[in-house]
C-alpha cells in the first residue's frame, strides 16, 4: 500500500482548513519562485521524465502535451491554459475533493504549468454543479491573489500570470476539450472539429492547453520530489499515484489515492470493506466511469488498475472511477441508464449521436424487459458500430461502448429476458 | 438537451418582466464577470450573467428562479450579442431553468453509481410527499427534478437542493433534511451519514490518519 507520506492529496477528506496558511503549512506555495526558477523546458522534461499521463480519462503524456504548445508568439496572441474541472463523468468524483480541499495545490499547479507552457492566463473551468466546491476555490483564488502568489510578478518570480474561474451550467459535453471551449467563448458546448489542434488554434483563437485538474494539481509535488519519485510507482508506462474513487456496491464507497496498478481486490479489500456479500457476490465492474465497458467479475479481480492494465481486460482506466455491481443488479437496466444518460446529453451536433444515442436507449429498455426479437441483439451491436468512430468528439463512443461490452458479457441474459417475456407473450395468446 | 423550451411570449411576461435591469449589488458582480476576459470577449461572460440573472429573478419571487425571455434580451443588450446567441446558451445548459421552480428545487441524481445505491427510493419519497417531475407542488416550495451525474459517487446516492448537496441519502434522511427545510431551518449539508466526514470510508480513513486530529505536514518524513 502506499505509504502516507507518498500521497499527494494529504488534505483529501478535508479534515483540516483548505485555506492558504493551513495548504502552506502542508507544503503547498513552498518557494514556488523556485520551482519557477528551474525554466520551461526543464519542468517539461522533469514532468515527462515523471510519465505523468493525463487524468481526465485519454491518459495522454501530459508532458508531451505541454511541448506542442509555441516557444514564442510570433503574431502577438497570447497562450491560455484552460483547466478542465467539469467533472461529470458518471462516477468520478475526484476533482471535487482536490478543488474544496485542497485548492491550493490546483492553482499553484496552475501556476507553474501555465508558466512552463508559456501561457498568460489560466482559465478553470468547474462544472455549474459544483456550487460549493466553486465558492471555495474562488475564495482559494483570491487568496492567492492577496499573498502576490498569483497575478502579476506570480510568487516574486518576474512572471505575470492570472487565474480565473468559469463556472458551467449542466452540460457534460463542456468536459470535451474543443466543447469546453466553446463554452468559455459564451456558446453552446458543442465540440469543435480537430485539426486545428487547441494547441494551434484554441481560445479565442489563441494557442490553448486543456488539462484536468488532478494532472495539474500533482504538478508541484512532482517538481518538488522529483520526476523520478513519481515515476517510481506503478507499472511501466503507468506511472504514479491517482484518486480512485469507488462506487456501488462495496461495503465503504470512498475516494482514495493510491498507487497506480494496484490490483483491483487490494484496492477494494484495503479500503472499501471489500464486496457487498463478499467476493462471491461480485458481478461485474466499470473500471473507469461510464464511457468504458464493463469488466466481468472474473476477469477484474486480479486486473492491475491502470491504463494498459485495464486495456487488457478490454476496457479503460478512464478517470478511475470505479463502478462495482453485485449479483442483486439488474445489469441490462444499470448499462440502460448510462444509454439515457448519453442521450440525455448529447449536444445534437452529430447526427449519428443526436439520433443513435435516442435510439441505443429506447433498444436498451425493451431489452431490459425482453420486449425484443433476438436479432435486434445483433442490430443494436451494429448500430453501436454505426454511431462508434462516426461524430466529431467521443461522446458517440462513449455511448456505443457501455453497450458493446453488455452485449459482449452478458449476452446470455439479455437472450433469457428476450426468451422469458417472448413465452408469457406465447401463453396469454393461447 | 431535448425538451427545453422557452416560457410563451405573453403580454404578461413582458408587463412582469419586461423591466428587468440588475440591482446595484449585481451589476458589480456582472461587470466582475465581464472583466476576467478580454476586453472584446465579453460575451464569454453570458454563463455566469444568466445564473446572475435566474437568481435574481429568483430573489425576487422567493424562489429558484428561471431566465423569462425579457431577462435574456437584457443580458444580450448588456453583453451586446444577438438575443438569439444568449437564448441558445440558455436552452443547451440544463441548470437554467426556463419555466418558474419552486422554493426548493429538488434535484435528484438518478445515474447508475446512485441507482445502484437506491436513488429509486429517494425518488419515490419525493413523489410521496407531493412532488413532480417538472412541476411547482401547489404550495410553491417544491420542483422535483431528476438530474444526471453530480460528482458525489462515493457518497451516493445524493441530492441537490438549492446550492447545497446531502449525501449519503436513506429515505428517513432525506425526510429529515426536506421536513428541515420545509421548517425553515438549514439542515447540514454533505453526508448524512452519522459519523463520516466527507468522502473517506465509512467508519473512519484508511489512509492519511494523521491528518484526521492535526493538520500534519508529512514533508519531514519524505
Amino acid at each position: 500500500m502506499l505509504a502516507d507520506k507518498d500521497r499527494i492529496f494529504t488534505n483529501v477528506y478535508g479534515f483540516q482548513d483548505w485555506g492558504l496558511k493551513a495548504a502552506q503549512k502542508r507544503g503547498d506555495w513552498d518557494n514556488t519562485k523556485d520551482l519557477i526558477g528551474k525554466g520551461q523546458d526543464a519542468i517539461i522534461e522533469e514532468i515527462k521524465a515523471s510519465g505523468l499521463r493525463g487524468r481526465g480519462g485519454a491518459g495522454f503524456p501530459t508532458g508531451l502535451k505541454w511541448s506542442f504548445m509555441p516557444k514564442e508568439s510570433k503574431d502577438g496572441r497570447p497562450s491560455f491554459l484552460v483547466i478542465n474541472a467539469d467533472e461529470s463523468e458518471p462516477g468520478s468524483c475526484k476533482d471535487r475533493e482536490i478543488i474544496r480541499h485542497d485548492p491550493h495545490k490546483l492553482i499553484e499547479g496552475a501556476l507553474v504549468a501555465g508558466f512552463a507552457m508559456r501561457a498568460r492566463a489560466a482559465y478553470i473551468y468547474i462544472r455549474g454543479e459544483y456550487i460549493r466546491e466553486a465558492e471555495t476555490l474562488q475564495k482559494a483564488i483570491d487568496e492567492a491573489y492577496a499573498a502576490g502568489l498569483i497575478g502579476k510578478n506570480a510568487s516574486k518570480s518576474g512572471y505575470d500570470f492570472d487565474v480565473f474561474m468559469h463556472r458551467g451550467a449542466g452540460a457534460y459535453i463542456c468536459g470535451e476539450e474543443t466543447a469546453m471551449i466553446e463554452s468559455l467563448e459564451g456558446k453552446k458546448g458543442q465540440p469543435r472539429l480537430k485539426p486545428p489542434f487547441p494547441a494551434g488554434a484554441g481560445l479565442y483563437g489563441c494557442p490553448t492547453t486543456v488539462n484536468n485538474v488532478e494532472s495539474i494539481a500533482v504538478v508541484p509535488t512532482i517538481l518538488r520530489r522529483g520526476g523520478s519519485w513519481f515515476a517510481g510507482f506503478g507499472n511501466e508506462g503507468n506511472h504514479g499515484t491517482k484518486l480512485f474513487q469507488i462506487s456501488g456496491h462495496v461495503e465503504k464507497p470512498c475516494v482514495v489515492e493510491e498507487e497506480m496498478s494496484i490490483p483491483f481486490r487490494e484496492l477494494i479489500e484495503k479500503h472499501c470493506g471489500g464486496i457487498r456479500g463478499g467476493w462471491d457476490n461480485l458481478l461485474a465492474v466499470i473500471p473507469g466511469g461510464s464511457s468504458v465497458p464493463l469488466v466481468p467479475a472474473k476477469d477484474i479481480i486480479d486486473a492491475p488498475m491502470d491504463f494498459d492494465g485495464l486495456k487488457a481486460v478490454g476496457s479503460g482506466l478512464g478517470t478511475a472511477a470505479v463502478i462495482v455491481m453485485d449479483k442483486s443488479t439488474d445489469i441490462v437496466r444499470a448499462i440502460s441508464r448510462l444509454s439515457y444518460f448519453y442521450k440525455h446529453e448529447s449536444c445534437g451536433q452529430c447526427t449519428p449521436c443526436r439520433e443513435g444515442t435516442g435510439w441505443m436507449w429506447r433498444m436498451m429498455e425493451r431489452l431490459r424487459t425482453g420486449d425484443a426479437a433476438i436479432e435486434e441483439i445483433d442490430m443494436l451491436q451494429q448500430v453501436t458500430k454505426q454511431v462508434e468512430g462516426h461524430t466529431i468528439c467521443a461522446l458517440g463512443d462513449a455511448a456505443a461502448w457501455p453497450i458493446q461490452g453488455l452485449i459482449k458479457h452478458f449476452r446470455p441474459e439479455l437472450e433469457r429476458r428476450i426468451h422469458e417475456h417472448n413465452a408469457q407473450f406465447a401463453e396469454a395468446a393461447e | 438537451m431535448a425538451n427545453r423550451h422557452l416560457a410563451h411570449d405573453t403580454p404578461e411576461l413582458r408587463a412582469r418582466w419586461g423591466s428587468f435591469a440588475w440591482t446595484e449589488e449585481n451589476k458589480a458582480k456582472a461587470d466582475y464577470h465581464i472583466a476576467k476576459y478580454p476586453p472584446g470577449r465579453q460575451k464569454s461572460a453570458v454563463m455566469p450573467l444568466l445564473d446572475l440573472a435566474q437568481r435574481q429573478v429568483g430573489a425576487e419571487t422567493d424562489t429558484q428562479g428561471w431566465l423569462p425571455l425579457p431577462v435574456m434580451e437584457y443580458i444580450a443588450d448588456y453583453l451586446d450579442m444577438p438575443v438569439i446567441r444568449v437564448v441558445e446558451v440558455a436552452t443547451f445548459y440544463f441548470m437554467y431553468n426556463l419555466v418558474p421552480v419552486g422554493k426548493f428545487h429538488v434535484q435528484v441524481c438518478g445515474t447508475t453509481p446512485c441507482m445502484l445505491r437506491g436513488s429509486d427510493d429517494i425518488i419515490a419519497a419525493c413523489k410521496k410527499r407531493g412532488m413532480a417531475k417538472g412541476e411547482v407542488s401547489e404550495d410553491g416550495l417544491w420542483t422535483l427534478t431528476e438530474v444526471e451525474c453530480m460528482g458525489n459517487c462515493a457518497t451516493a446516492p445524493m441530492v441537490q437542493i438549492n446550492d447545497g448537496n446531502y449525501e449519503d441519502l436513506t429515505v428517513e434522511r432525506l425526510d429529515a433534511v426536506l421536513d428541515a427545510l420545509a421548517a425553515g431551518k438549514e439542515p447540514k449539508e454533505g453526508t448524512q451519514e452519522p459519523g463520516r466526514h466527507t468522502s473517506e470510508p465509512s467508519g473512519g480513513p484508511t489512509t492519511l490518519k494523521d491528518m484526521v486530529d492535526a493538520n500534519h505536514d508529512y514533508r519531514k518524513e519524505w
